[in-house]
């Protein structure tokens, strides 16, 4: 009898899972969905104009969209140098030493540090750098936002990457070793090939991260809507735009900026998933 | 002789190799350091007792004093309360219902349930904050035609939930399954063999996880500024917009009155979250299943 009451109640404490994930997306669309009646699913989502003045009300999701890739797709690009080597380093040359636990330990605490500190770090240290290189006229914008993601990413990418290359089985290495190899020559020949497919899931998964990060991003890009024309202007992501205008926000403009939230929702659900799946397979390999 | 070059040429690459790796793993370090140094150096100066117990002061208060020299009066005691009393909603459900929950995809592993349930639990964890917040935004700010405590211990708990049944449910994979064969063996009822035998020897890394759960939690701005909104008194109604200390943080940032009181809460919460991830690595270390 008690046995049947404790199995209920692990049923009933897991469905609620089902219930908010369900629940999210219901009511993401439901909200979202006067703002592509009023202005059609494509097109909202291939228009750059964002003018909230009463009577000519017109919003468009594609200045936010490409702000989001690009300052996604820059951080990627800023973090494989770092995040490579340190899974390097941790999973392969002083696998298993106090060092590398010093160094994991260093990046588990960048993972853990909020991300409004990442902004005011950047804001107050960073930017005035930035403006002193002449990168650009503010010192904000989509290279100083992607940048400081870039930071916020190596210690996932890193992290889990060390993982797969840790998983390398020794009997391969001692092979290549035994022919000869040289050690760069067994992490280019053995190691890269054999943790491959999980040093890429774990990129995946730190793209996702970039993609939804909020604070930090609203704090360094500028906040300008309009679709970047190059990499040191100011402009916005689908998350900073709802950070900044969702709080005011009512009738139309509202269900806009959670028709971009459920766009936002979409694209990082897939990527996760896509990055999930990758990595399960990668650990039955 | 050309052979003897190659044979340089490789043992070159090698040793490029290994100190690019070590030169770009040490230049990692540098962000956290630099981080640290600037919250500590400039918000040091403003830690105080008067700055951890008493409240936010208004933004002509802060002026006068700025324009008389004086330091900005006030603290963050109205974030601080804030703070606790919405992550302690927020956990007191998430992390019963996290347990059971991930104990239930661990029992269940290979169902289709399970696995549905699995799935849906990595899409949680993967979701923005900033979504959490509009979620929560439409599930409970607009019922109950407000911003409120409750709406931002909400937030906390969706974000706080998935985080609290992965390490669960890790947790319990791995336990030998012998263990709970003995105790069934023993005569124990299932139920009790779950929660006297199973659960306390995964206690350990459950507790690790739910301490970097409240970590994760503890900084996030995005999911509580449409739900607890901020408040500048000491509330201590749950039905009533709250203060939160990196809501107050935000709040500092835009108010050019109140900018010299950002570093001082920054290093609190700074402080707060390296601790319990310092903790958290600590416990995993001892309690190791």
């Amino acid at each position: 009898m008690q046995d049947k009451i404790f199995r209920t109640i692990l049923i009933l404490s897991a469905i609620i899972i089902p219930i908010i994930g369900g629940g999210i997306i219901y009511s993401l669309t439901e909200d979202a969905s006067s703002a592509f009646e009023e202005f059609g699913f494509w097109n909202f989502i291939f228009s750059d104009d964002w003018n909230y003045t009463p009577g000519k009300e017109s919003y468009g999701a594609l200045p936010f969209i490409t702000g989001t890739l690009l300052t996604t797709f820059l951080a990627l690009i800023f973090c494989i140098p770092f995040s490579l080597p340190v899974a390097l380093f941790v999973g392969e040359y002083f696998r298993g030493t106090k060092i590398a636990t010093a160094l994991s330990t260093v990046t588990d605490l960048l993972a853990g540090i909020p991300s409004i500190i990442y902004g005011l770090w950047g804001f107050y240290a960073l930017r005035p750098i930035f403006m002193e290189l002449e990168i650009s006229p503010q010192g904000s914008g989509i290279l100083t936002a992607a940048f400081v993601l870039a930071i916020m990413i190596v210690p996932y990418a890193a992290s889990l990457s060390s993982e797969f290359i840790k998983m390398v089985p020794s009997e391969l290495k001692e092979g290549a070793y035994a022919m000869g190899a040289t050690r760069a020559e067994v992490i280019r020949r053995v190691v890269f090939p054999m943790a491959g497919s999980g040093v890429f899931s774990a990129y995946i998964l730190a793209i996702g991260r970039a993609l939804g990060e909020t604070m930090t991003v609203t704090m360094l890009i500028g906040n300008t809507n309009q679709v970047p024309d190059s990499l040191t202007t100011t402009g916005n992501t689908m998350a900073s735009i709802i950070a900044n205008q969702f709080g005011e926000a009512d009738g139309l403009k509202l269900s806009s900026l959670i028709a971009i939230g459920l766009i936002l929702f979409l694209i990082t659900a897939i990527i996760n998933m896509i990055g999930k799946i990758l990595i399960r397979r990668a650990q039955h390999v | 002789m050309t052979h003897d070059k190659n044979l340089q040429v490789r043992i070159f690459k090698n040793k490029m190799l290994y100190l690019l790796v070590c030169i770009f793993s040490g230049l990692t370090a540098i962000p956290l350091l630099a981080i640290l140094g600037e919250v500590l150096i400039k918000g040091w100066r403003q830690l105080s007792w008067t700055f951890l117990t008493e409240a936010t002061p208004n933004a002509y208060k802060a002026m006068m004093a700025m324009s008389a020299g004086e330091p900005v009066p006030g603290g963050i005691a109205n974030g601080i309360i804030g703070t606790f009393l919405m992550l302690i909603m927020a956990a007191v459900i998430a992390i019963p219902v996290g347990i059971f929950c991930g104990i239930c995809l661990s029992e269940y592993k290979g169902k289709w349930f399970a696995t549905v349930v699995s799935y849906l639990t990595d899409l949680l964890q993967g979701t923005p904050s900033i979504i959490i917040g509009i979620i929560t935004y439409i599930w409970v700010v607009v019922p109950m035609k407000g911003y409120s405590a409750i709406a931002g211990s909400v937030a906390l708990f969706i974000m706080m939930l998935p985080l609290i049944i992965r390490s669960t449910e890790e947790t319990m994979k791995i336990l030998p399954e012998t263990l709970k064969e003995a105790g069934l063996a023993l005569g124990g009822s299932y139920w009790r063999v779950m929660l006297q035998v199973m659960l306390p020897s995964a206690f350990g890394s459950i507790f690790t996880g739910i301490l970097l759960a409240i970590s994760r939690v503890i900084g996030e701005t995005a999911p509580l500024m449409f739900t607890a909104l901020g408040g500048a008194a000491i509330s201590w109604n749950i039905n009533r917009p709250m203060a939160a200390v990196p809501l107050m943080i935000w709040e500092f940032f835009n108010d050019p009155n109140l900018q010299s009181l950002i570093w001082g809460a920054s290093l609190f919460l700074l402080t707060f979250v390296l601790f319990l991830n310092l903790l958290a690595k600590r416990i995993q270390k001892k309690w190791k299943v």
